[in-house]
């Protein structure tokens, strides 16, 4: 089977060649006077997007694909976030507020000397290797429970959501030492660079870029496999694939590992790039949003999370400058409106129309050849209406 | 029955089922040979679908013993292991997998191992199409291999969830209701390819269709309320007093 169309190739090809390449060449090889110019700030919000279509990729993967809507996706995404945010609290060194060598918060909270938990985190591997660890052993863990107990559909979206909720309150605690409400902000340095130069921003957004191309074609592989089959078959019958043989809280737990370490690299490559991370990233509305991003886009493909997760973001941008108090109505209105007129999302766009030119064209058809009919054989029941 | 040394390929003994208070299994015994085709008819309630329910593991039995393929316990193991050893079951609906061609249903159902790691990394061999041609061949939907699951009739469905049991070539198959929803002509065809698979593997058939029955059956087996009232030929069964009394008896007074 071949791995792609031609179409996705093309399309594929060209959003890569966008994003990696002519995007970061006119930030930074053209004069800000020029209209071609791409501004820092446009490259931080398109870098932001791209991991959110990171996020809506690992929804999808579960909901899309395996039939499992969890509702707490940003949860690990935040994780990841933290994760990486411990390292970029301890770049910041001595030059905080307080210039003590521990993070600000700490200082405020009456602490001297660095916590035993936040001395390995300034080693940016460890950080990276906590980054796929700690999302990973939670979704493990609370899967096993969840799978084992065999709990599904709507029980296991609202499962998730208090997961999530339960750890936004937890990490509201100033006690868990990881900057209460504040969380972490005022980053000075990655890897040696400064994160608020624009080539830094810049070499983030291409690592970004990468990163999503990556767990597209990763994904795309995944679904292609004998592995993606039997999720879909569980999406479509779980109890089928059951009485086949298949321990299908295995195939489940793994998937939704595998999709808690993508949303935690979204989130560990979003931090240094939106330069703050707070427990309310960890708020069930921010995977509700997720959701509807997969949902706009279409699910059960891999390009219409990316192109959801643009186009919802990219309104979002527009509308909470535009009517701030009224972005939340807009993404309700949204969601309501993709999910009965457009149950394929903009991915499913296309067919869609085809399909209704097909009817249109098909209902003249059969007005016409009715007198026709009409002339000695049996005439045609007149459709009413 | 107990002291007998004969073996059986299914064997249920004082078998217990409560439902909060609802006794769905009572004392049921149940033996059956290697490569019997077994009919099982009974009223509504009677019991049959908690009966498969306790053998593919569904459900546990509050007491009682349930062993398969002589001597193997199938009390203690979960749904996918009692299929692994070679029980396959055919749901009253039919339950394929609307999204995948006929194939790849078909593909997914092949005995083969199940694990997570291997299902990442196998690929599909000359063997295993020869394998899914026989099946498609069987099941006579050779010309809808490409189709989606999704877009077959009724009846297609539940052959093609017939052949997804065969795929996995089980010792025991358990076939709830094949018939239901078919028109006269499918019910025909389903019942030669019931009888074709006889001998080669032990099949139980749950069914109401007394035609269908009468075309398939050899034993027929009668369940009420939990129990096997009794076994014995269609002619046999339709003439036992007790059955006449409890399942045929009442519909013919209801005439």
């Amino acid at each position: 089977m071949r791995l792609f169309s031609k179409w996705e190739l093309i399309a594929v090809g060209a959003a890569v060649l966008l994003m990696l390449v002519v995007l970061p060449c006119l930030n930074a090889f053209t004069l800000e006077s020029s209209w071609l110019h791409v501004s820092n700030f446009t490259i931080t919000v398109y870098g932001k997007y791209l991991c959110y279509a990171m996020l809506a990729i690992s929804v999808d993967l579960l909901w899309g694909y395996t039939g499992l809507l969890s509702l707490g996706q940003a949860l690990f995404f935040a994780l990841g976030g933290y994760m990486l945010g411990m390292y970029l609290m301890r770049m910041i060194g001595d030059l905080g507020q307080y210039h003590q060598p521990i993070p600000d918060f700490l200082v405020f909270l009456g602490w001297s000397t660095l916590p035993a938990f936040w001395k390995p985190f300034g080693s940016f591997p460890f950080a990276m290797f906590m980054a796929v660890l700690l999302p990973g052993t939670l979704a493990g863990i609370f899967g096993y429970l969840a799978f084992r107990s065999r709990i599904r559909g709507v029980y296991f979206s609202i499962l998730t959501q208090a997961l999530t909720y339960a750890a936004c309150l937890l990490f509201f605690r100033n006690s868990l030492l990881l900057g209460g409400n504040n969380g972490f902000t005022d980053f000075k340095f990655i890897l040696g660079h400064d994160t608020r130069e624009p080539a830094t921003q810049r070499g983030l957004f291409i690592v970004t870029g990468i990163a999503l191309l990556l767990v597209y074609l990763v994904c795309k592989w995944l679904t292609t496999t004998k592995f993606g089959k039997v999720q879909r078959a569980i999406r479509d019958s779980e109890n089928r694939v059951m009485f086949s043989g298949y321990s299908t809280a295995n195939f489940k737990l793994f998937i939704f590992v595998l999709a808690s370490v993508i949303a935690s690299l979204a989130g560990v490559l979003y931090v240094p790039q939106v330069g703050i991370i707070n427990p309310s990233e960890m708020a069930p509305d921010k995977s509700l949003e997720a959701v509807v991003w997969v949902a706009v886009g279409g699910r059960g493909t891999l390009i219409g999370p990316i192109l959801g997760a643009f186009a919802v973001n990219a309104m979002k941008s527009w509308a909470t400058r535009a009517y701030p108090d009224m972005w939340l109505i807009f993404l309700g209105t949204m969601f309501i409106l993709v999910t009965v007129f457009m149950p394929k999302g903009i991915v499913g766009l296309p067919a869609q129309l085809r399909d209704v030119y097909k009817k249109l064209t098909a209902r003249k058809m059969k007005v016409e050849p009715a007198p026709v009919a009409a002339n000695g054989e049996e005439p045609l029941p007149a459709k009413s209406e | 029955m107990t002291n007998a040394p004969k073996q059986f390929v299914l064997l249920l003994e004082g078998v217990n089922k409560n439902f909060d208070g609802f006794k769905a299994i009572s004392d049921l015994n149940f033996y059956m040979d290697e490569g019997e085709l077994r009919t099982i008819i009974g009223p509504n309630g009677a019991g049959k679908s908690t009966m498969m329910d306790i053998i593919t593991g569904r459900t546990k039995p509050d007491t009682g013993k349930v062993e398969f393929g002589f001597n193997t316990d199938l009390t203690t193991m979960n749904v996918p292991e009692i299929n692994r050893l070679g029980i396959g079951r055919k749901f009253q609906t039919p339950s394929v997998y609307i999204h995948h061609t006929v194939f790849e249903n078909l593909l997914l159902s092949l005995k083969g191992p199940r694990g997570v790691f291997t299902a990442l990394f196998s690929r599909t061999t000359a063997e295993q199409r020869d394998r899914i041609e026989a099946v498609l061949k069987t099941i006579g939907l050779s010309d809808k291999a490409e189709t989606l699951a999704g877009s077959l009739s009724h009846g297609q469905k539940q052959w093609l969830e017939i052949g997804m049991l065969l795929a996995q070539d089980p010792k025991l198959l358990l076939v709830d209701e094949p018939a239901a929803g078919m028109t006269d002509e499918e019910t025909h065809k389903t019942g030669e390819l019931l009888l074709s698979l006889e001998g080669k593997h032990s099949i139980i058939v749950i069914e109401h269709d007394m035609a269908f029955v009468r075309q398939i059956a050899r034993k027929v087996t009668v369940l009420h309320q939990g129990h096997v009232l009794c076994e014995g030929t269609v002619d046999d069964v339709q003439n036992d007093e007790r059955v006449k009394e409890v399942y045929l008896g009442r519909k013919k007074k209801e005439k």
